[in-house]
């Protein structure tokens, strides 16, 4: 068994179209029974990914092993990978059952048993009723369901999702979210999900590879990648965050000084892989849930300095532009002395206390939820 | 005033169409119908009857050349599928963009010439004198000049070559609105090319299939030039018995009842062919 305790493993993979390179040296290796999501913009090559362990892309060099097992030699319909396509792809012209049974059936399984283990997985799906309707009489989310049910009735190695939720409205959306990770608890099969939507990979995956231009960024669990991004990418991509061009002024034990483009000293924890040296041009990055909203006037303006109190090192002030409001995820549009609108998060309570546009206000936040990385586009020069 | 102008548009719209319809269709069918209805008793005295419908019945030359034309025309039906659903599938599923306008005008250009000039360029090729026979004549394969013409094979290659456009656009517009991820998801789940063309793509381009058969077979059971024209009088085509009714024979009442015939002839096999296929018209003609 610890032979093969990863189900699937890429190593190396390329795969080129033309002068393009969609997927450039990736590797990958997903333990059993795991929940794993590759996040990218569309065109960073994920679906190539994908479409290579699905065997309908071979790499140009590279390999790819199932349960420990290269797989390259292998025919799309030889390899225990299964896939629900972005749009689903089921079978208009069968019913509900025979389009679970049609795996069934070219497997050469015997007709009693294929109707057994057809009920057998509608009910895992929760949809034991269905089997005798059309595709077209399905809600969005049962033919979800449905396309998912078809797969797992073959009891794959590994499923592939290629952004499944793309098409559905966002109510479903968020509850497919918590569907499909219940399902794959269920199923304890592993899962790769490929997807652009950064919550759909955070919410649902053990891990998540972030992919960019045909490379991966970082893998790591969806905390890791948020709390600790290792590239600029994946700190401007996985959740919202301000950004500051600067330069840096010195280095400490504990971090950076930088100075922004507009004169304002900020403060920032040095990050893994990209590390910076005195005098580069970076980009900072803070998230606007880390931002704590001051009145301008109130009593927190004791010593925030150049030794600053502990989380909260970096002070900048503004103006409030404007309130968006979403409930409990409200939001402030700030204008800094660097002309540039900053976001923070609060919570409006609706009373008397609540900030309103064209306030004066101080922002604080903590050295250690800053981090910088060296101008990639300067670095270039 | 407003649903006066609105149902005076309507009118005006429909109207047409409806002369079209009345004069052009169903007032010479009824014609005909009136006209297939009359008995010759005498001369220039006729009779409410049957009997020239019953003469088709009792005379096996001519319900037997009707069987022919209908199994001839069946024949040529699925030679069209069979050579038209891989080029169909070839230009909706494999072609690219480009190739893909270029392919369809290569099939639209045979229809830029008439029939009878196609006829006639078969005829070029075929015949004793022609340009096949000739040329294997000078390279000695054969000794003696071969006439092509004037057999049911040469009858129904031309009548192939002649009706193949009519199968292949229904087929390609079908195909065309297929996902590519269905034959994707067909192979992923574990069937073979042959699986996934007898489950997947076949029911899929179902409609395409039973709506160019019918276009087809219609087309080919009333063609009139072809036959003639490559099968010469051996080829006892029932479109050749009307004409010979009405023009040879000068037996107007005759000819509309084998016109009737035919038509219910032929719409019989459609409706045989619906039923076996389970598909109806609405799902296939008036899709395409």
């Amino acid at each position: 068994m610890t032979e093969h305790a990863f189900d699937l493993e890429c190593i190396d993979v390329s795969r080129q179209f033309g002068s393009v390179r969609a997927v450039d040296n990736v590797s990958l290796s997903i333990p059993r029974g795991s929940f794993f999501s590759i996040l990218g913009p569309s065109g960073c090559g994920k679906t190539t990914l994908m479409r290579m362990i699905a065997g309908f892309e071979n790499p140009d060099h590279g390999d790819i092993r199932i349960k420990g097992k290269s797989v390259l030699k292998a025919a799309p319909n030889k390899r225990n990978v299964k896939m629900v396509f972005q749009h689903l792809a089921l079978f208009p012209m069968m019913n509900v059952h025979d389009n679970i049974a049609y795996g069934l059936r070219c497997a050469g399984v015997p007709a009693a048993e294929i109707t057994r283990k057809v009920q057998d997985v509608l009910e895992r799906v929760a949809l034991p009723d269905v089997a005798k309707r059309d595709i077209q009489q399905l809600s969005g989310g049962q033919k979800q369901r449905i396309a998912i049910a078809r797969c797992m009735v073959l009891d794959p190695d590994v499923l592939l999702l290629d952004e499944p939720l793309g098409a559905l409205d966002l109510k479903l959306r968020e509850a497919m979210k918590i569907e499909l990770k219940l399902l794959q608890h269920q199923f304890n099969t592993t899962f790769v999900y490929i997807t652009h939507d950064q919550s759909e990979a955070l919410v649902m995956s053990d891990q998540v590879a972030v992919m960019n231009q045909g490379r991966f960024e970082q893998v790591g669990t969806p905390q890791m990648l948020y709390q600790q991004p290792e590239t600029a990418f994946v700190a401007g991509f996985v959740g919202d965050a301000n950004l500051w061009h600067g330069k840096v002024e010195s280095l400490t034990e504990q971090g950076a000084v930088l100075r922004t483009v507009a004169g304002t000293a900020l403060r920032a924890r040095l990050a893994g892989l990209q590390p910076c040296r005195v005098g580069d041009k970076v980009n900072i990055y803070t998230r606007p849930e880390f931002m704590s909203v001051l009145p301008s006037s109130g009593e927190a303006s004791n010593n925030v300095g150049m030794g600053g109190t502990a989380g909260a090192e970096n002070l900048l002030e503004g103006r409030v532009d404007s309130v968006l409001f979403n409930g409990a995820n409200s939001r402030l549009l700030i204008r800094t002395a660097e002309q540039a609108l900053v976001e923070a998060d609060v919570t409006l309570t609706g009373g008397s206390d609540d900030i309103r546009p064209g306030e004066a206000v101080k922002l604080q936040w903590s050295m250690q939820q800053t981090v910088c990385f060296p101008d990639s586009a300067a670095q270039a020069n | 005033m407003g649903s006066d102008i609105r149902k005076l548009s309507l009118l005006l719209l429909f109207l047409p169409f409806s002369l079209w319809i009345l004069l052009l269709i169903i007032l010479p069918h009824v014609g005909m119908v009136v006209l297939s209805l009359k008995e010759k008793v005498a001369p220039r005295v006729y009779e409410f009857g049957f009997g020239n419908y019953i003469d088709f019945f009792m005379e096996p030359i001519y319900w037997n050349t009707l069987i022919r034309t209908g199994l001839m025309s069946l024949l040529v039906t699925f030679l069209a599928l069979l050579i038209g659903f891989p080029v169909a599938y070839y230009i909706a599923k494999l072609a690219g963009n480009r190739t893909k306008g270029m392919l369809f005008m290569l099939c639209l250009i045979p229809l830029w010439v008439s029939d009878l000039i196609r006829a006639f360029g078969w005829i070029l090729l075929l015949r004793e004198s022609g340009i096949i026979s000739s040329f294997l004549l000078s390279s000695g394969l054969i000794d003696t000049p071969i006439e092509f013409l004037y057999t049911d094979a040469t009858v129904i290659m031309g009548l192939v070559y002649t009706v193949m456009l009519f199968m292949i656009v229904p087929l390609v517009s079908t195909l065309d609105g297929m996902d590519n991820a269905m034959i994707e998801a067909g192979y992923n789940l574990g069937g073979n090319g042959f699986t996934v063309l007898r489950r997947i793509i076949i029911p899929y381009a179902m409609p395409g299939i039973v709506s160019g058969c019918i276009v087809v077979f219609m087309m080919t059971a009333g063609s009139y030039l072809t036959p003639i024209l490559m099968g010469g009088k051996n080829s006892s085509w029932f479109t050749e018995q009307i004409y010979d009714q009405f023009i040879s024979r000068y037996n107007w009442e005759s000819g509309a009842a084998f016109g009737f015939l035919l038509l219910a002839f032929t719409s019989v096999v459609v409706w045989l062919g619906l039923k076996l296929s389970g598909q109806t018209l609405s799902s296939t003609v008036a899709k395409s």
